[in-house]
């Protein structure tokens, strides 16, 4: 509602019809702001794609007693607020941090690198906040996976990468796309992990939001933002049903 | 000409023996089947074959070559699983096509073969249709196809039938068999049922506890079991415990359930020796009390139970000495009566040399 209505003077929004706010959303800054967020949040997804696949694919082997601990790991870091978390990101990455100390250390730089306030400290941020949320639907799908599968196409010959890219990346791919959705909405969103870890340039939407609402005070405009967003997120998902109308069950 | 030569394979998992000292020549072109019991290693023997594991000892031939720890994908064999195991998300055409487009066959070539191998199962309009849409049977004959296109040295039957109904069961054994000849491939089944396993065989290998008890022909392990369980497990066997009185190179003397009897000796038995008489129940006779004018050698009974089964009665007896015994009748034109009723006194008889005698420690 508030989208379209004209930020007022004294008051918080005046009632004035207008769609004025929706045309501003097409501004290049705007547009810029959405495609970074887009391009950030992708390499995110992918980047958590990689790293969780392979962790899933073991946990989900392990003997059935252990698997339960394993799984614990990835969920213990939920105890903690994740903006905690994130401060602790920055105690790693800071100039005379953890990270920096240990390359020098390693003889493998010799001069501190700039981390914080980087893109790549954003990246790393979303990566490790967001990781949990890729692994656990993989992990369901790779649990379901069976084994009869695999043991099948190497019977008729397949070699190890055949089998992975003809049988059990096919056969896990809803898992693949709901951990994938699970990353990429809130890696598009996420706005104090920008604000911690990245740099007045890595303004991302959950940001522009955040500013909107909070710094400018230009209420109608924020709003108009998130309905935007909404809007983009509810059409990934209904592309995802089409898709997959049989698998639901996933999501 | 031996295609696999498995010599003195034994498989642990985790200390416990699965399959011990296994010693087995399987010939060129033969249809094998492996009997037993769930649990008794049959799944693992054939899992060593097609290379999913690896034997704890023990060496695995194939064609001449040792092939013992070579990976499944690298042997000249393909395995039919008993889920069938089809490709969820390919259609029938790229299940079959998968070995073939594995090995980097040319197009044409893949195309050529599959179609020839759905044609062989009767499945060639089903090309485009995805596994969930087929039934029980047709997942079976792709699953076949999907094995035999790739032209296997020896093709593995994991207990294929065991999900289907019982028609159907009997359809697809008359299919396998008639597959296997046509193909020229050497067949090997594992199955728990003994009907499918003799109906199928050229040879029966049967097994327990991880052993090999016997192997031989459907025949020779109906009619001559080396040991009590052999005797147990295919078909039906009325067992009756015994000593020997007196024995003679030719002739044993003996008492079987309080009627003396005098059996050829066909087993060097010696006199004091326990014995087992076998008898399977279509041998024994079963005659109404009115119907016999001399009753020698006959066992006096009672009929307890009556199972009619179409073609033949099967009737439970109890004999004066409290011993329950299983006797299969047929409708034939000596005997087309055949109304016996629960609680009705008979008479039964078996043609001596009919029986198989096993000492009690046989194995």
């Amino acid at each position: 509602m508030t989208s379209i209505l004209v930020q007022g003077d004294n008051e918080l929004m005046r009632l004035q019809l207008t769609m004025d706010n929706y045309l501003h959303l097409f501004n290049s800054h705007y547009v810029r702001v959405f495609l970074r967020s887009f391009i950030l949040a992708g390499i995110c997804t992918f980047g958590c794609l990689v790293l969780a696949y392979p962790f899933s694919y073991c946990i989900a082997r392990l003997p059935e007693q252990y698997k339960g601990i394993g799984l614990l790991f990835v969920i213990i870091p939920f105890w903690t607020s994740s903006l905690i978390r994130s401060y602790a990101i920055v105690a790693i990455l800071k100039t005379h941090g953890i990270m920096n100390t240990f390359l020098m250390w390693a003889g493998i730089i010799c001069a501190p690198v700039q981390l914080m306030y980087t893109n790549t400290a954003t990246l790393i941020g979303l990566i490790y906040t967001l990781l949990p949320l890729m692994i656990l639907p993989l992990y369901v799908s790779i649990e379901k996976l069976d084994v009869q599968f695999i043991d099948a196409a190497r019977d008729l010959g397949a070699k190890k990468y055949q089998v992975f890219f003809n049988i059990i990346l096919p056969l896990t791919l809803p898992g693949v796309l709901a951990g994938c959705l699970l990353v990429f909405l809130p890696a598009m969103t996420l706005f104090y992990i920008p604000d911690l870890l990245g740099s007045a340039k890595t303004i991302l939407v959950g940001n522009i939001i955040q500013n909107q609402f909070l710094a400018a005070r230009d209420w109608p405009m924020g709003a108009t933002i998130s309905v935007a967003l909404t809007l983009l997120m509810g059409i990934i998902l209904f592309v995802y049903w089409r898709c997959y109308p049989s698998r639901q069950e996933l999501l | 000409m031996n295609i696999i030569e498995l010599k003195g394979v034994s498989k642990y998992y985790h200390e416990h023996p699965v399959l011990q000292d296994i010693h087995l020549e399987v010939k060129k072109c033969e249809f094998l089947t492996v009997l037993g019991p769930s649990g008794c290693g049959k799944t693992t023997l054939l899992r060593l074959i097609s290379g999913f594991e690896v034997p704890s000892s023990g060496v695995i031939l194939m064609n001449g070559e040792d092939v013992t720890g070579l990976p499944p994908h690298l042997r000249h064999v393909n395995t039919v699983f008993q889920s069938y195991a089809l490709f969820p998300h390919m259609n029938v055409f790229d299940n079959v096509a998968f070995g073939l487009r594995c090995k980097r066959l040319p197009k044409q070539d893949i195309e050529d073969r599959v179609r020839e191998a759905l044609r062989m199962v009767k499945l060639d309009d089903f090309m485009m249709r995805k596994p969930h849409q087929l039934s029980g049977g047709q997942q079976q004959r792709i699953a076949i196809a999907r094995a035999v296109v790739n032209q296997p040295l020896v093709l593995l039957l994991d207990e294929p039938l065991s999900s289907l109904d019982y028609r159907l069961r009997k359809t697809m054994q008359m299919e396998l068999k008639q597959l296997q000849a046509q193909l020229g491939i050497t067949f090997i089944l594992v199955t728990h049922d003994q009907e499918e396993a003799l109906s199928t065989a050229d040879r029966v290998v049967i097994m327990n506890h991880g052993f090999i008890e016997q192997v031989g022909t459907p025949r020779e392990v109906y009619e001559e079991p080396r040991n009590l369980h052999v005797a147990q497990f295919v078909g039906e066997v009325n067992i009756f415990n015994t000593i020997v009185f007196q024995a003679d190179p030719e002739y044993l003397q003996v008492e079987i359930e309080g009627m003396p009897f005098k059996l050829k000796n066909t087993g060097k038995f010696t006199a004091d020796q326990k014995l087992y008489i076998l008898l399977r129940p279509e041998d024994l006779e079963v005659w109404g009390i009115n119907e016999v004018q001399n009753p020698e050698n006959m066992y006096s009974a009672t009929v307890l139970q009556v199972i009619y089964k179409g073609s033949t009665v099967d009737l439970i007896l109890k004999l004066k000495t409290g011993t329950q015994i299983l006797a299969t009748q047929f409708f034939n034109e000596d005997d087309e009566k055949l109304d016996f009723r629960p609680g009705e006194s008979v008479l039964v008889y078996w043609r001596t040399g009919w029986e198989v005698i096993l000492s009690d420690d046989a194995r």
